[in-house]
């Protein structure tokens, strides 16, 4: 047990520390206060040189992402991967949303769209339910052997997947989930529960237990002190669940390849069936044009939640 | 004790036992179950459906004459060497960097971070535009005058392999950055006061000082890196296939053809095992080290 405890604790003080990186309130306006005395040297001059190329290099690919994608293919044959469209057109979006080929169909990438949107919904919120009432049992109500289970379960959490991914098909074909979207959405749960599981127990461990010994003495029982107290507090690592559930779950690839079955492929699958499966000529515009589409929801929800992803990112730390 | 309250107490735990089912199953049918049943199947002689019949090690013994298995080790213990250093390096000195008190903190933070917020796939389907040889960064370069400029390296069979390092390092190092960052802002000012005190440079500092310190910052990092490492699949196969050929193979992807591809899964259960092993024999130590040390106090 010593080693989850220990391991917990690194959760918290990195979600800790990353909120101090984090920042943006009143101590970030006296860093920058101090900051602006600093005087330009060359070893200055040196750190923003530093940081500038680094940024061109990461932003690179979504800069050729972006003009790739509003440029005619007359303008990509001529080699020209830099160069800022010359006839500007949103054909290739179109294209891409309506007309591309996954595969047989040629349907673009809206339904692998929608199906995303209907394997996220559900399994996001079924994974942080079941996530937050273990999260909450494990904390205060600690039943016998529930300790045992916690070490194991966060030890899974490090189980390649292809040693579970054979058998979890044969048990969801023999009960008849196998390629269905509960099926999917089940195997999401499953996979997510470590880190939810993690988050919440590690959120609920901080409040303090005379709140709960309260509660109790006021005749609350499991599921009315869970409903009642403890779920209006939870607004913080709910938020932070969401924005890691949602994010690992759009970007998935290989458990929607496996587990949806064709009539429910994520948008991750459609869209690399789009570019690597198909014949004839490429359409570099349009498939460009599918990736940031299939991007779009997990970079608006990291661009919108900021500081917050990055609590997400530390929180899951353990797992990854 | 009155006999009502031990009634009520009894009633009340029964709910948090029942709460409990779901992560209950979970971990004796997903986790410990599905181990289980890899491990035996790997002992037998399934090919398309699972045997029940033994027969030893043959299959690890088949695993390692596997030509393409062998490869696609070679090929994941270089690229993990390759990505987790360069992740670490390159997180370590944008941190660093970061941390000098520069201008526009936040939006460098966001920059380096957002590649993270894909997914494999698409940095997998940008990385395989901007290197095909045809129309990508190598006919750029002949266009700027070097006629002789050559960059195939993801149609190469000797380098293929790299271009997935590249490609997934611009996706995580930002990862390496957010927490080396945090570890960074834990550290006390007075550290700084004292170095300049004693005159000591500040890069001395960073390289004696501040990256021991940084110790759990590192392993967290270095855990998570890992742990990508034996994943990976959707990067390879958005942007290799695996090929040329089978010059970019790599284990994840190995197991999920024979299991799903070429309906050999006593292979791929064995394959699969040896995978398992390989994660518990470095991520087990790494937390035994931790749990010590957080016994000690540390």
């Amino acid at each position: 047990m010593g080693y989850v405890v220990k391991q917990e604790k690194n959760v918290i003080a990195v979600a800790e520390a990353s909120r101090v990186a984090a920042n943006d309130s009143g101590a970030g306006m006296a860093a920058a206060a101090r900051r602006r005395k600093l005087a330009w040297t060359p070893a200055r001059a040196g750190v923003y040189a530093f940081l500038v190329v680094a940024a061109l290099f990461f932003l690179l690919p979504l800069y050729v992402m972006l003009v790739t994608s509003v440029k005619p293919m007359e303008e990509i044959r001529l080699g020209t991967l830099f160069a800022l469209p010359v006839n500007l057109t949103l054909e290739p979006w179109v294209q891409a949303w309506r007309s591309a080929c996954t595969g047989l169909e040629c349907e673009g990438i809206r339904g692998g769209f929608w199906n995303s949107v209907a394997i996220v919904v559900p399994s996001t919120i079924l994974s942080i339910a079941i996530g937050a009432v273990n999260g909450y049992a494990l904390s205060f109500w600690r039943p016998r052997g529930a300790g045992v289970l916690f070490a194991i379960l966060m030890m899974g959490a490090f189980i390649p997947v292809q040693v579970m991914v054979y058998p979890l098909v044969r048990v969801l074909a023999a009960v008849d989930l196998f390629s269905s979207l509960p099926g999917i959405v089940l195997i999401h749960t499953i996979f997510g529960m470590p880190v939810m599981t993690l988050l919440f127990r590690s959120y609920y461990a901080a409040l303090p237990m005379e709140l709960f010994k309260a509660a109790r003495i006021d005749g609350g029982g499991f599921w009315r002190i869970f409903l009642q107290l403890m779920l209006p507090m939870s607004t913080p690592v709910i938020v932070v669940a969401v924005i890691m559930q949602v994010t690992g779950i759009w970007n998935d690839f290989l458990l929607g390849l496996v587990f949806a079955g064709s009539e429910h492929l994520p948008m991750t699958v459609q869209l690399n069936n789009i570019i690597n499966t198909t014949t004839g000529e490429r359409l570099y515009n349009v498939n460009m044009a599918a990736t940031i589409l299939t991007s779009i929801v997990p970079l608006a929800l990291y661009f919108i939640s900021g500081r917050w992803f990055v609590r997400g990112i530390a929180s899951g730390a353990v797992k990854g | 004790m009155t006999a009502a309250f031990v009634k009520k107490r009894q009633s009340v735990s029964v709910a948090a036992y029942i709460a409990l089912i779901p992560m209950a199953l979970t971990v004796l049918l997903a986790y410990l179950g599905t181990m289980l049943w890899t491990a035996r199947v790997s002992v037998s002689s399934s090919r398309t459906f699972p045997n029940s019949d033994f027969v030893g090690a043959s299959q690890y013994i088949r695993l390692f004459n596997n030509e393409r298995w062998l490869l696609s080790l070679q090929n994941v213990a270089v690229y993990g060497v390759l990505f987790i250093a360069a992740c670490l390096v390159i997180g370590f000195l944008l941190a660093v960097f970061i941390d000098q008190k520069v201008m526009a903190e936040g939006a460098l933070r966001t920059i380096f971070l957002y590649p993270y917020a894909m997914s494999f796939v698409a940095t997998g389907l940008i990385w395989q535009w901007i290197l095909n040889p045809e129309l990508g960064i190598q006919e750029v370069l002949r266009k700027l005058g070097f006629t002789q400029a050559k960059f195939d390296w993801i149609v190469d069979q000797d380098m293929a392999i790299y271009t997935i390092v590249i490609a997934t390092v611009w996706q995580a190092s930002g990862l390496v950055m957010a927490l080396m960052l945090s570890g960074l802002r834990g550290i006390d000012e007075e550290l700084w006061k004292a170095a300049r005190i004693d005159g000591i440079p500040r890069w001395r500092v960073y390289v004696s000082i501040v990256l021991p310190m940084l110790g759990p910052s590192v392993s967290t990092a270095f855990v998570l890196l890992f742990v990508m490492v034996v994943k990976v699949f959707d990067s390879v196969v958005a942007m290799t296939q695996g090929g040329p050929g089978t010059a970019s193979e790599v284990p994840a992807k190995f197991i999920m053809d024979y299991l799903f591809g070429r309906a050999n899964i006593g292979l791929a259960s064995a394959a699969s095992i040896v995978l398992l092993a390989t994660v518990l024999a470095i991520v087990a130590p790494l937390y035994y080290v931790r749990s010590r040390r957080a016994d000690k106090g540390m």
